[in-house]
């Protein structure tokens, strides 16, 4: 008996198998397990979602997905997406070290989203809204024609149809593979946040991590008020990109979002649990004038 | 002594041939007069290449014309083209960001606030001026200017020349993606004419904040992109030399542009860039804003504000996803 057969008996000893499953092969998918960036610690993917996917040891707030995201927040089955044929395209047929187009397709499949950014009109709290929250997943939520215009849309819906808009950010920046058509979807959606603002019409900001480049130097800090999630990254360049430039090491917390509100810059950072009735409770402040205050409608 | 001549790399073949042209001129020729000829020969043949050289170039080599050391910049177009010029300072909460230009001028008559990225002319000026690169402070005196020209109905002129918005720890911390963000709000709800022309570089969000209106025209050798053709070349192939191929795949050059329909017109340079006649490019850049500001004259402040929004409403290239999608 070698030395390995001997761990193997000794292994098979150990365990009762309730199956016929090899002892190769558990029967666990993957990523059931997950370790906490904030604490370390190895956590059940059954407790993340009992807990909005926030940390029970440290408060650490786990990314969402566009879909979580929007349960998070609407009233349940409120949610009607607006916009979401809207698919990408490859206007500068752009191939780097890869093709854009099967970076799209790649995104795509497994994001189960034609895009980085899921639109549509809900109520919170009884009080209809539009609501846009973005995807990570899908090339860093990163901004292009797509995302452009469906923020574009989505501010332009919610002015006709004169409502509070609430916009949950998170994205690497413009999305390079579109070129200058990204950079100007910037202009784009400022533009259209404008329009909905001189309505009268409130907007909340929600930035989460991480949200960087022409998303954050767009719409994203138009808000009437701007909310972020803690520990959320946030800025114009990245850190990499600063730390480069200036060649020193940066400071402690840079750029994090108790950084961003001691420096003047976002209104409040709201955990997770509390963001919807955040939400409800500032739109009842934010009732344009002539409308009712209070009024859910 | 003069300073040595800076020498982009594409034109570094045309330069050896000069160089050893100008040697040949030095050598005492009284004894082989026939050389002469042939050195003009030489000469000639030099001359055709250039023009060759410069028919041919490469979104890459359009990038290095444009960041030249010797290309003139906005300072130089404020003191050439307009007259009576007053330049305003500071943002009223922070300090005065000599990155940006901001102030009023005179163009043929025509009265205009004027906002431009200001690199220097040479190393002293380019440590005050960030090397063009501004802070949120910049961007906010720019607001100061917007605000001005719209209560006083000054139609505004943009000269777009940056490699983008400064990368620091205090430009983040004091928010230089909200006051970007603020800017395009505002210059997107001006009611008075909006021109902007990209001299130089176009970089990111930092040129973006003026750089859009009711007419955009960008110099031959000038680039308005996304990212800078490094960076892009950084995150594609993690490799900074692959810059110029990146440079050709984001489509950032003034022709480029015009066919993507976001650029208006493509303003000539003369042969060899900007920097080789500057006062042409002057002329060429003074009476093309001229013509702009005359046309957008006629249209009521009304249909400004609406034309701009649908003309920033049109880009954009995204399809309806069919059933099986």
């Amino acid at each position: 008996m070698s030395i390995a057969d001997w761990f193997s008996a000794r292994e098979s000893k150990r365990y009762t198998q309730t199956s016929e499953q090899p002892v190769g092969a558990p029967d666990v998918p993957d990523g059931v397990w997950v370790k906490c960036e904030g604490c370390k610690r190895t956590i059940y993917e059954g407790e993340l979602a009992e807990t909005m996917r926030v940390c029970k040891s440290c408060g650490f707030h786990f990314d969402l997905t566009a879909p979580q995201r929007i349960e998070q927040i609407v009233d349940e089955g409120s949610f009607a997406e607006i916009d979401g044929r809207l698919g990408p395209c490859d206007p500068l047929a752009f191939v780097g070290a890869k093709a854009y187009a099967d970076q799209l397709e790649t995104a795509a499949e497994r994001s189960e989203l034609p895009e980085a950014v899921v639109c549509g009109r809900a109520t919170v709290g009884g009080r209809p809204l539009v609501l846009a929250a973005m995807d990570f997943r899908f090339i860093a939520a990163s901004m292009g024609s797509v995302v452009g215009e469906k923020i574009t849309r989505a501010f332009e819906h919610a002015t006709e149809q004169r409502l509070p808009i609430v916009i949950v950010t998170a994205s690497g920046g413009a999305r390079m593979q579109e070129g200058m058509l990204s950079l100007m979807q910037m202009a784009k959606t400022s533009a259209a946040a404008r329009r909905h603002s001189d309505a009268g019409l409130p907007y909340i900001s929600v930035l989460t991590n991480p949200t960087y480049g022409g998303v954050t130097a767009s719409f994203a800090v138009l808000g009437d008020i701007v909310l972020a999630e803690p520990g959320a990254m946030i800025g114009f360049a990245g850190p990499r990109l600063v730390e480069q430039t200036i060649r020193q090491k940066l400071p402690k917390g840079f750029q994090t979002a108790e950084s961003l509100m001691t420096h003047g810059m976002v209104d409040d950072i709201v955990p997770r649990h509390g963001l919807k009735d955040r939400i409800e409770v500032l739109l009842g402040y934010l009732t344009p004038r002539g409308a009712k205050s209070g009024e859910a409608s | 002594m003069s300073k040595p001549r800076y020498v982009m790399e594409f034109e570094r073949p045309l330069v050896d041939l000069e160089e050893k042209i100008e040697e040949l001129r030095r050598l005492d020729l009284t004894e082989n007069p026939e050389l002469v000829n042939e050195i003009d020969a030489l000469a000639q043949q030099i001359e055709e290449l250039r023009v060759e050289t410069y028919q041919h170039l490469s979104p890459w080599d359009r990038v290095q014309i444009s960041r030249h050391p010797d290309r003139p910049k906005t300072q130089a177009y404020v003191d050439t083209i307009f007259e009576d010029v007053v330049e305003l300072h500071g943002d009223r909460h922070f300090g005065d960001d000599e990155a940006i230009f901001a102030g009023f001028g005179t163009l043929g008559g025509r009265r205009v606030a004027i906002l431009g990225h200001r690199k220097g002319a040479n190393t002293k000026e380019n440590i005050r001026r960030n090397f063009g690169s501004p802070h949120p402070e910049g961007f906010r005196k720019a607001m100061r200017i917007m605000d001005l020209a719209e209560k006083f109905g000054l139609p505004l002129v943009t000269l777009l020349d940056t490699a983008g918005a400064y990368p620091g720890i205090e430009a983040e911390e004091r928010g230089q993606a909200w006051a970007i963000a603020e800017s395009l709000a505002k210059l997107s709800a001006l009611s008075v004419p909006v021109v902007c022309v990209g001299i130089g570089e176009g970089g990111s969000g930092g040129a973006l904040a003026i750089g859009f209106g009711d007419r955009l025209m960008m110099l031959e050798n000038s680039y308005y992109s996304v990212i800078s053709p490094e960076m892009c070349a950084q995150i594609l192939y993690k490799d900074t030399k692959q810059a110029e191929s990146a440079a050709s795949c984001l489509k950032m050059t003034a022709t480029d542009l015009v066919q993507i329909g976001i650029v208006d017109t493509v303003l000539p340079e003369p042969v060899g860039g900007a920097h080789r006649a500057p006062e042409e490019v002057f002329d060429v850049v003074g009476s093309a804003i001229g013509s702009a500001l005359d046309e957008l004259a006629a249209i009521p402040s009304g249909e400004l504000v609406s034309g701009r929004y649908e003309r920033l409403r049109d880009i954009g290239v995204f399809c309806e996803l069919g059933d099986e999608a």
